[in-house]
This record gives structure tokens, sequence and C-alpha cells, in this order.
């Protein structure tokens, strides 16, 4: 499910449109809130709360009764309805494998191709400082 | 006291009217966008976020474009809209060791395990400005390399690992995570209470704290350990799933300070430290956040508290810009009525100053 929430809203329906969906309901109306978003002292001592992040939840039933949850940062509730979609989809016999391949493999995909640039970016600036001798210079 | 006064809606409504024309400008300009604000002045979303104490770039964005790039109006804005919504609960703090870091310097130590990365950074720009950026400026494309897949640790946990700096304090059992929006200030304040505070406080007022003790008010003799910025992950213990469940990543800049060290006839000395973390990419903030966090340990560490940078009710009482800017702005709201007694007072003992001394003056003249 971290790659759902990694992705936008309009990929996974995208790649949901593909699929004949199963009736399903909302079980939770997509909604947004508040986490109050922790730090640890020092990066690994007792938690402090940092500051809040806006932060959307939906569930959904399928009618074959499969239960799923969304989560997401931000506001965007149709995001979190997808994922809680997914959610409830990959729990289901027929649509589990389906999903798993062509909503979730790709998106993990395209997130690793995004990751793998940036890091490739990074590492260009990785830098070797030398310490000179005093008095050369 | 502030006495409320009523009347003047027409000139209200028409005011506000006013400044929705003065924010758009002129109207020939193409106007700006949420997207361009978030994209191209990031740096003060990333600000807006931190001490508005809401991670969410869009609306930081919007706050900036209503406030006219007033980025301590914006921080009101958003903090103002954070009471809005319901929390849903805290999340599980986050790992700044598994940071996908897209800087990562250390002024301490030159060879590091995963290395120095500069990343996009301002430092050893010359600051000249560049007039190839005043239109049409197309950057050349970023240099790639080959990533390492190495770790990239704490370097404070390497210096950990040799007992030569101070292990970070670790929770009580069932201890609860004081919340400064939930309850109020009370002094002395634990130290997760003051690095929320600090987290939110205004980057101006930090940075001249911090700076107040690299000149002597309460020098603690600072070097940075290691500032890190890069994406986290983040996950919440979602009640409704009975487990903790991903909700993205966010951004995020840690600042480790390694300050002068400290033993005692029981203790071998080991340096000490200060922290900071802040959202989106915010080095001045977390360095300062850093400086004064350690500062404030002056008690705790059984140093002299002497400087302002060292007195946590002089420093958490004043961090915070949105508490103070309506402090200080509510003077230009009418005080007529607070004013007019002051002004009645004064020309009492006008009134009986003159009086007392007039026969002096007659007796001066006679002379």
């Amino acid at each position: 499910m971290a790659v759902l929430a990694h992705a936008e809203a309009g990929e996974i329906a995208a790649r949901l449109r593909n699929f004949a969906l199963p009736a399903h309901q909302d079980l939770r109306v997509p909604e947004n809130g508040l986490v109050m978003l922790r730090g640890r002292v020092g990066g690994d001592g007792a938690p402090f709360n940092l500051g809040e992040a806006t932060v959307s939840r939906a569930a959904v039933r399928l009618a074959s009764g499969e239960v799923g949850f969304g989560y997401t940062l931000g506001r965007d509730g149709e995001k979190a309805r997808l994922i809680a979609l997914c959610d409830a989809l990959v729990q289901s016999r027929d649509f589990g494998g389906p999903v798993e391949r062509d909503v979730i493999a790709p998106l993990r995909e395209q997130l690793m191709l995004r990751r793998n640039r940036t890091a490739a970016e990074t590492a260009a600036t990785k830098v070797d400082f030398y310490t000179m001798v005093r008095g050369e210079g | 006291m502030y006495v409320a006064v009523k009347g003047g809606e027409r000139a209200i409504e028409n005011a506000h009217r006013l400044l929705a024309h003065a924010r758009r400008g002129d109207q020939s300009v193409a106007e700006i966008s949420l997207d361009q604000i978030s994209e191209q002045l990031g740096l003060a979303v990333d600000r807006v976020m931190s001490e508005g104490s809401l991670y969410d770039r869009e609306l930081a964005a919007l706050a900036i474009k209503q406030a006219r790039g007033d980025l301590i109006e914006a921080i009101f804005l958003v903090r103002a809209f954070r009471a809005t919504l319901p929390r849903f609960g805290a999340s599980e703090p986050v790992e700044t060791g598994a940071m996908r870091v897209q800087r990562r310097v250390s002024a301490t130590f030159k060879d590091i395990p995963g290395g120095q990365i500069l990343g996009p950074t301002f430092d050893y720009t010359h600051r000249l400005l560049d007039p190839s950026l005043a239109e049409g400026f197309v950057p050349e494309a970023p240099a790639a390399a080959e990533a390492s897949t190495a770790p990239t640790p704490r370097v404070t946990d390497i210096l950990g690992r040799d007992g030569l700096i101070e292990s970070s304090p670790q929770a009580e059992e069932g201890a609860s995570v004081g919340d400064l929006t939930r309850e109020p200030l009370n002094f002395p304040a634990d130290r997760d209470l003051r690095l929320q505070n600090l987290a939110r406080g205004d980057e101006g007022f930090l940075l001249a704290m911090g700076y107040s003790t690299q000149r002597g008010y309460g020098r603690n003799h600072p070097f940075v350990g290691e500032i890190r910025f890069g994406e986290v992950e983040v996950e919440l213990f979602a009640e409704d799933v009975g487990f903790a469940v991903p909700l993205g990543a966010i951004e995020l800049t840690e600042c480790q300070m390694v300050n002068q060290f400290k033993g005692s006839a029981t203790e071998a000395p080991c340096f000490t430290r200060g922290y900071g973390l802040a959202f989106g990419q915010s080095e001045r903030k977390t360095m300062s956040m850093a400086l004064v966090d350690r500062a404030l340990r002056a008690r705790e560490l059984g140093e002299e508290a002497l400087a302002p940078a060292q007195d946590e009710e002089f420093v958490m009482s004043h961090s915070d810009n949105v508490q103070a800017t309506g402090f200080v702005e509510h003077l230009k709201l009418p005080h007529y009525v607070d004013f007019q007694s002051e002004l009645g007072l004064l020309r009492k003992l006008r009134k009986e100053f003159a009086e007392a001394s007039a026969p002096d003056a007659m007796k001066e003249a006679a002379e």
C-alpha cells in the first residue's frame, strides 16, 4: 500500500479503469484530518511532536465482503478512496493478483524510476574534501 | 487594555476589496499559480509549513499567495486552518537514519560512511545576482552519477558507538509525548515540549538566539556533526486497521550539533548535543534550533544559565511568531478608550505640576 500512497490519484484511477470492478460501497466516505508527525530527540531518542500534516482517509467494502482502508498524506479524498478500494481488491481471490500486477507493480516501477533518478542526481554532488597542510596554499 | 469598537463596516469591506486588488497587482501581468509558488519558491513553502506547523505544500503555497508573500501572515493563515480539522492521531516517530538523503554534510568528519553529499545548496555560490534568471532561464539538466547503495548512518551514531558523545535520552515506558497545541505551556518544560516549540518557532528569532550563543552569550562550542535533508516515510497506527499504515513520504532537514564536552568524577567526558528538525529544506532553521536546544540544556548539564538563549521561559515565550505578531500588531487596532483614560490622567498630572511650580515661577520673575 506504501506504493499507492506515493502515487497520484489520477495514476491509480487510470490503471483501475481497465478493470471491470466488482460492486463496492463506501464504508467510510473520504474524510480529511490531521496527523501529528513525530520525530525523536537526537534522531534516535524519546519522541517529540514536530508538527502536523494533512491526511485523508477512507474505507471501502466490496460486495463480496472484503474491507479495504485508505490513508494518505494530503487532502485528496478521492485518492484515499482509491487506495481503500485497491486494499480491498488485493484481498479478494479474483482481483488480488491482477491488481497487484496491473496497478501496484507498474506504480512501484514508476516510483523506483523517480527515486533512482533523484539518487543518481544526488550522487553526482558527492564531494571529497581534503585537508590542506598548513603553509601550503 | 483593549476595549471593542463598532462601526466602520463599509470602510473595512472596501479596504479588503482594495487589498484583493493590490494582491493581484497589475492585471496585465500573469497571475501566479500555486504550482509556481510550490515549485519555484519552494523554500518559502518549506518555512511556512515548518512554522505553520502543518505539512501541506499546496496549503502553504495558497497561504503565501493570499498573504502577498508575507510569510508570517501566511504562517498565521496555516495555523488558523489547522484548527478546522480533526486529528486522526500521531504518527510513528520518523526514522531519520533511513532518510533517502538528497544532501548530507558533516563539518566534523570528512570521511563519513555514505559520503558527503552537497545536493541542491546555496553553499559555495558566489552570491552574485544572476541576470540570466530575469527571464526565460532554462537550467542545464542535472549531472548524474552511479548512486551508492551504502547506508548513510547518522554521524552521531558513529560517535556514539565509541562512547564519545552522549546518547539520546530515551522515553520512559508509557510516557506521553507533550503537546503544546493541547496543553498550556508550563515551566520548566521537558525537552519534548522545548523541541516542539523550537520546531514551530520563528526562524529569525532562533537565528538571533543561536547567533548570540556563538558570540558568547551562553557559549557552548558547537560543531555541525551533520546536516541531512531528504525524504522519510511516515506511518500512522490506524486503530480501524489495527496496524501502522503508510501515509507517504515527507521532506525533512535534520541538524545534529556536537557541542563542548562534559564529564564528572563518575562519568568519562563526552561531547554533548543539540538537535534540530524541520519540514522541508530548512537548514538555517535546524542549525539555529540545534544551537538553541543545546543552550536550553544548560541547567540539565550543570552549566551557569545567565544568557537569554539559556532561559527557557524567555526563549519559549517569544519564539512563536504568530503569538508575537498578534500581540505586537494588536497595538495598531483602536485603543481610543484606553488612550483617553491615559490622556485624562496625564492632563491631571500636568495641571498639578503647573500649580505646584507656579509660585516658584512667580518668585523667580520677581527676582
